[in-house]
């Protein structure tokens, strides 16, 4: 009953007038940028972070669940009218859903995604309200010792266990790690990395990193690359609304994917890939309509968009409870809380229940209001696709600089951000994966002040970390996860050799 | 991601190679800046620890990133054409520079706007500048008067 009761205060405080305001304008802003091409709901965050600047926490954290929701919907929205999809997450979706669009049936499909996105993220938000109060009261009991080892486990998985590469994500994360490390040590003082740069001392702010390495990044990716892909907007042809055919063929794809993307999401390993794409698949096995699939297949977008929302939601799950990011995403959202010097994790719930239940109040709110915004204006999102590339991009650098002049305009950190823009652009050349970087320069600080502080307590003896049960255990799941890539790699090639 | 090309004969990759030594290279800065620090933890770790352990990590993953190099492991990249990076990285500088000597907010992304533009295929700089300079000083003054955020002030904005 508890939940319940907290939950009905967090929708009082979300229901004020001035939270649904800022919740609006979130849905409004998050949906408006997400729907750019080549913009992701990470960096719609990034981006949306100074506007939210001015506000108290509680409205800004508000307006965040809508940026957050927002930029996800509008993502999904560019993936099925111009096959562009912002994020990994929404690949699933563009494969059936742009081939929709250009059979004529963009309509249903943008519906589709919607109302599958809210039925999703509806459950999805029903399940991290019950799960989070149950971590919490387990978290409390955490640890340094743990903490280190939960992030050790964090690391692991982000980088290593389902990426391409393990080699790839993994010095995608130690590049994240060593720019955590520039700055003061807060521990004695002493400057790191800072080579003399007074500018360097507060070390690398996340935003600048985030800002630089996904729209700077982006940005120079595309246009080195301008001469290869004519992106084609399809247009909106047809009815918007889905018929009853639709209907039934959509709800359990929507409940099938919501399964795989919630408790996916929720288990510290991040990533919305593997539930969407397994979402696909089954839908591609369970469907009464195999002919359609890879000519628009109504069911290969209803799961995959359900499982992404999902997933996103799950994420929030250790966000929020433990203070850990597994997604992009869900670091900018950090560097949100951040912003204030709140640190979410159980103290958080017990400190600043208004606002961590007002938070995930909003969450539903904002989820309802997408679902009533976002079908009637799908007129404007899709013309806010057609600006034409040079336009949107220039406007897209403009807008990215300027978050930088407006938080610190100083020749370093605007330096920093167009560096960080090149480093972005060389790993997508490359293939190597982003969203570790940015993980590593959050969880990295946080990482080594917990093992340090769990070698004071334990005066220097290191055999703390094992004496834990719960840090021998998150350990143990950390090494498996680090080596299994590896191991089944080797095998597959074992298994090649054998045929 | 489907592997469908015939096998090539793998060679070696010289960006791979390239990348490797970087790595390698950004090991022993966090070698040689940890160097400096005084350790003045009694028990435990002091501030000199953590880099050293990523710097070790750093370097594991540059011998692993110059054996994927040497396989030739590196996935397949599509041909990039340079002249637009420049151009964009050339508008950076510019409004680098221009927010570095004071010319002020308008100015510098006006310029990064045109620059950026011009990379993307546009040739019309005339009309764009003067999209850039409306669009940046609407920006500004939302800014400045509505947020109440200061923005950088050159010559244009004092104008204003």
């Amino acid at each position: 009953m508890d939940t319940f009761a907290a939950l009905a205060h967090g929708m009082a405080v979300a229901v004020q007038p001035m939270n649904l305001l800022y919740a609006l304008i979130g849905v409004f802003l998050g949906t408006a940028v997400g729907v750019l091409p080549g913009i992701g709901p990470a960096l719609t965050v990034a981006l949306l972070l100074p506007v939210t600047y001015k506000l108290d926490p509680g409205g800004s954290l508000i307006m965040f669940a809508g940026i957050y929701y927002g930029g996800m919907y509008g993502g999904s929205t560019t993936a099925i009218l111009i096959n562009t999809p912002g994020e990994s997450a929404s690949m699933a979706t563009a494969l059936e859903g742009n081939k929709m669009a250009k059979a004529g049936r963009g309509g249903p499909a943008l519906a589709t995604s919607a109302i599958g996105s809210f039925v999703a993220g509806t459950i999805a938000t029903i399940g991290l309200a019950f799960l989070a109060p149950w971590l919490v009261d387990f978290a409390v009991r955490f640890g340094p010792e743990d903490y280190f080892a939960l992030m050790c486990v964090a690391f692991v998985t982000v980088s290593a266990t389902f990426g391409d590469s393990p080699i790839r994500g993994l010095t995608s994360l130690f590049i994240g790690l060593t720019l955590g490390l520039v700055g003061i040590d807060k521990l004695t003082g002493q400057a790191r990395l800072a080579f003399g740069v007074p500018e360097l001392l507060d070390g690398v702010e996340v935003t600048t990193l985030a800002v630089g390495l996904f729209a700077v990044g982006e940005a120079l990716y595309v246009a080195s690359r301008r001469h290869h892909t004519e992106e084609k907007l399809e247009p909106v042809r047809g009815s918007l609304w889905m018929t009853k055919e639709d209907w039934k063929r959509s709800w359990k794809p929507w409940l099938r994917g919501t399964m795989f993307g919630f408790p996916i999401g929720a288990l510290p390993a991040g990533g919305a890939e593997i539930p969407t794409f397994l979402s696909y698949s089954t839908e591609k096995r369970l469907t009464k309509h195999p002919e359609e699939f890879g000519k628009g297949a109504i069911e290969g977008v209803a799961g995959p968009e359900a499982a992404n929302n999902a997933s996103a939601a799950g994420t929030l799950v250790p966000l929020l409870t433990l203070g850990l990011p597994t997604s992009a995403t869900a670091a900018m959202m950090l560097a949100g809380f951040q912003q204030y010097g709140l640190n979410p994790g159980p103290l958080l719930f017990a400190e600043r229940p208004d606002l961590v239940w007002g938070l995930i109040a909003s969450l539903f709110i904002a989820n309802c209001m997408l679902l009533v915004l976002n079908l009637p204006l799908v007129g404007l999102w899709v013309r806010l696709l057609a600006i034409p590339q040079p336009w949107l991009y220039a406007g897209i650098l403009v807008f990215a600089t300027m978050g930088t002049i407006a938080a610190k305009p100083s020749v370093v950190e605007l330096s920093m951000l167009a560096g960080f823009g090149v480093l972005g652009f060389l790993m997508r050349r490359f293939d190597f994966p982003i969203a570790p970087v940015v993980v590593g320069l959050i969880l990295g600080p946080i990482a080594e002040s917990q093992l340090r502080r769990a070698l004071a307590i334990s005066l220097g003896d290191p055999m703390t970390l094992l004496q834990s049960p719960i840090s021998a255990t998150l350990l143990g799941i950390a090494l498996v996860a680090l080596l299994a890539p590896f191991v089944l790699k080797g095998m597959g090639r074992f298994k090649a050799n054998e045929d | 991601m489907t592997s469908g090309d015939p096998i090539l004969p793998r060679r070696v990759d010289r960006a791979g190679i390239v990348i490797a030594v970087l790595l390698a290279g950004l090991a022993a800065v966090l070698v040689w800046d940890a160097r400096g620090l005084q350790s003045t933890a009694m028990y435990g770790m002091g501030p000199e620890a953590m880099p050293v352990v990523v710097a070790t990590g750093l370097a594991l993953l540059a011998i692993g990133n110059f054996i994927d190099a040497l396989r030739g492991n590196l996935p397949a990249r599509e041909s990039a054409d340079p002249v637009p990076v420049v151009l964009i990285l050339v508008g950076l500088a510019l409004l680098i520079a221009i927010i570095g000597f004071g010319g002020g907010f308008i100015l510098a992304t006006s310029a990064l706007f045109v620059t950026t533009s011009a990379a993307f295929g546009r040739r019309a700089i005339v009309v764009d500048s003067i999209i850039a300079l409306v669009m940046s000083t609407l920006i500004y003054l939302a800014f400045d008067r509505l947020l109440t955020l200061s923005l950088p002030t050159g010559p244009l904005e004092r104008l204003l």
